[in-house]
């Protein structure tokens, strides 16, 4: 199990315990966590679990792929430089304690 | 109604995609009344989109198909009511019936209940090994199936072959089964896809292994001890089977609207907005249809039109008119393979290609006259997102420029 902080656009920290293996979109819906849809139930083609990746950890996760980049070209809000989709990132035990934070809105 | 009860708020019978949606929406919108959630599975709202692939494949566990945990719904103040299935809607009382006999009153009301498998009416049909895909239950019978399958080396046999029952065969491919997709029409996905891409999709399945029969007549399916043994093709041929999967479409679930009175055709009719005939009652995603401005009607399923018809209905119900006039998209994943689908080909009379169809990635452009009607993207998420936004502001590209690859179809976007 993998602690991940998700910041919810209200700034209300929660944090979950998820299973390695699971995608930090299925670890947040899961959990509780608002702010974050997963429309496309984890397909990389809706763009609605974007999400905002502790900038100092950024390179601890593995990069993103073409389609997860392109698709990022199409969130609600504002894209970053550590704008991630959280289907795409898989809980690992190297990045316990991640602080994910979630945009004003994905639709 | 007594002074104790509570006022009346929001009923949304329906708790998949759509009926989520619509709930998030309206209290997004700041409806501050009540909202009941209707759902006659045991489970909370789920992501069907996994189930024909990963939840096949039993790459993932029933809690990762989740799509909002319960305490979340709570703290929304959305009363999700799992296992509750309703009888009948009473527009004169504003009342929703219970089949447990129970009765919920409504200030304003969502049908958002799906549909459902259209089944197949041959002798043989009901064997307890032939089997449709809609549920999380469906999807784990079927999971089991090819576990069965595998065990005793039978083969697994797809009456249809459109997205769904072109998923589950792939799925059944990457877990080393042997697949027969059996299809009535000359050619796959005939009504999603134009004749081009419905051969190099054939071309993909078979050249995973796939055996594929077009322009396929089924006689009858034949059964021992009320399994499946064998697919009998009206000219003979018998195509053994431990699994039929069937995969000819669905029926939109309008009856309770049909009863209530309200138009339906093909699906509860809606405009533009989700709204409904009665100003009190909206309708979204894969139960309704929707008729156009022009008159026409348009039936889609997809998680795209359940959630953009969700935001509608929320909206009306609020007193808004938004209409759902965004192009419409559509996915499928199969062999590694992502097509990626935006707007609609109807009435296109010209293809262009832009890339390789034996390559990496490609994209179909389809023009009616100069005017861009759809585009389809195999493995070309850029050229799907481009499209999306060319298609909603109207704008297309000249079929030149489309078939181009070294020109931005981008720059013509940020252009205006």
């Amino acid at each position: 199990m993998v602690d991940i902080v998700f910041v919810e656009p209200s700034g209300n920290r929660v944090a979950v315990n998820i299973n390695e293996g699971w995608s930090l979109m299925q670890g947040a819906t899961t959990g509780g966590v608002d702010g974050i849809l997963g429309e496309c139930g984890g397909s990389c083609a809706c763009a609605t679990c974007h999400c905002y990746v502790d900038e100092d950890r950024l390179g601890e996760l593995p990069a993103a792929g073409e389609s997860e980049l392109d698709m990022l070209d199409n969130v609600a809000a504002e894209r970053r430089p550590n704008s991630r989709l959280a289907c795409q990132i898989k809980a690992t035990a190297a990045l316990a304690g991640l602080v994910v934070t979630l945009p004003d809105t994905q639709e | 109604m007594s002074e104790s009860a509570a006022q009346p708020g929001i009923v949304i019978v329906g708790a998949g995609q759509a009926g989520l949606q619509a709930a998030e929406s309206l209290r997004a919108g700041g409806y501050q009344g009540s909202i009941t959630l209707l759902g006659d599975e045991h489970h909370g709202p789920y992501h069907r989109p996994p189930l024909s692939k990963a939840w096949l494949a039993g790459e993932v566990e029933a809690s990762q198909l989740v799509m909002r945990a319960p305490e979340l719904l709570a703290r929304k103040g959305i009363d999700l009511r799992t296992d509750t299935r309703v009888a009948a809607i009473d527009r004169g009382g504003r009342l929703v019936q219970l089949a447990d006999g129970t009765a919920l009153p409504y200030a304003g009301l969502v049908i958002a209940t799906g549909a459902t498998p259209r089944l197949l009416s041959l002798p043989g049909a009901d064997a307890a090994n032939v089997l449709a895909l809609r549920s999380r239950e469906d999807g784990a019978a079927i999971s089991d199936a090819f576990v069965h399958c595998r065990a005793h080396n039978r083969p697994v046999v797809v009456i249809g072959g459109g997205f769904i029952g072109l998923e589950v065969a792939a799925t059944a491919r990457k877990l080393g089964l042997s697949v027969t997709v059996l299809e009535a029409a000359p050619r796959l996905l005939a009504r999603a896809l134009t004749p081009r891409l419905s051969d190099w999709f054939a071309d993909l399945h078979r050249g995973h292994g796939v055996q594929l029969v077009l322009g396929a007549r089924i006689g009858h399916i034949e059964t021992e001890g009320g399994y499946a043994t064998a697919v009998l093709a009206a000219d003979g041929t018998r195509y053994p089977a431990g699994l039929v999967v069937v995969g000819i479409g669905v029926t939109a679930n309008d009856r309770l609207a049909r009863v209530a009175g309200l138009e339906c055709d093909r699906g509860i009719v809606v405009d533009d907005c989700a709204r409904t005939a009665d100003p009190l009652i909206a309708a979204a995603g894969d139960c309704t249809a929707r008729r156009l401005p022009d008159g026409g009607m348009l039936r889609l399923e997809s998680v795209n039109n359940a959630t953009e018809q969700a935001k509608s209905a929320a909206a009306a119900l609020l007193g808004q008119a938004r209409a759902f006039t965004g192009t419409p998209w559509f996915w499928s994943d199969q062999f590694g393979w992502k097509l990626q689908m935006a707007g609609l080909a109807a009435g296109a009379d010209r293809v262009v290609l832009r890339g390789d169809m034996q390559g990496a990635s490609f994209s179909l452009y389809h023009f009616q006259g100069d005017t861009l009607r759809s585009v389809d993207s195999l493995n070309a998420a850029r050229d799907h997102l481009t499209a999306r936004k060319l298609l909603d502001a109207g704008l297309s590209p000249t079929p030149a420029q489309a078939a181009d690859r070294a020109f931005d179809l981008g720059g013509l976007v940020a252009k205006t």
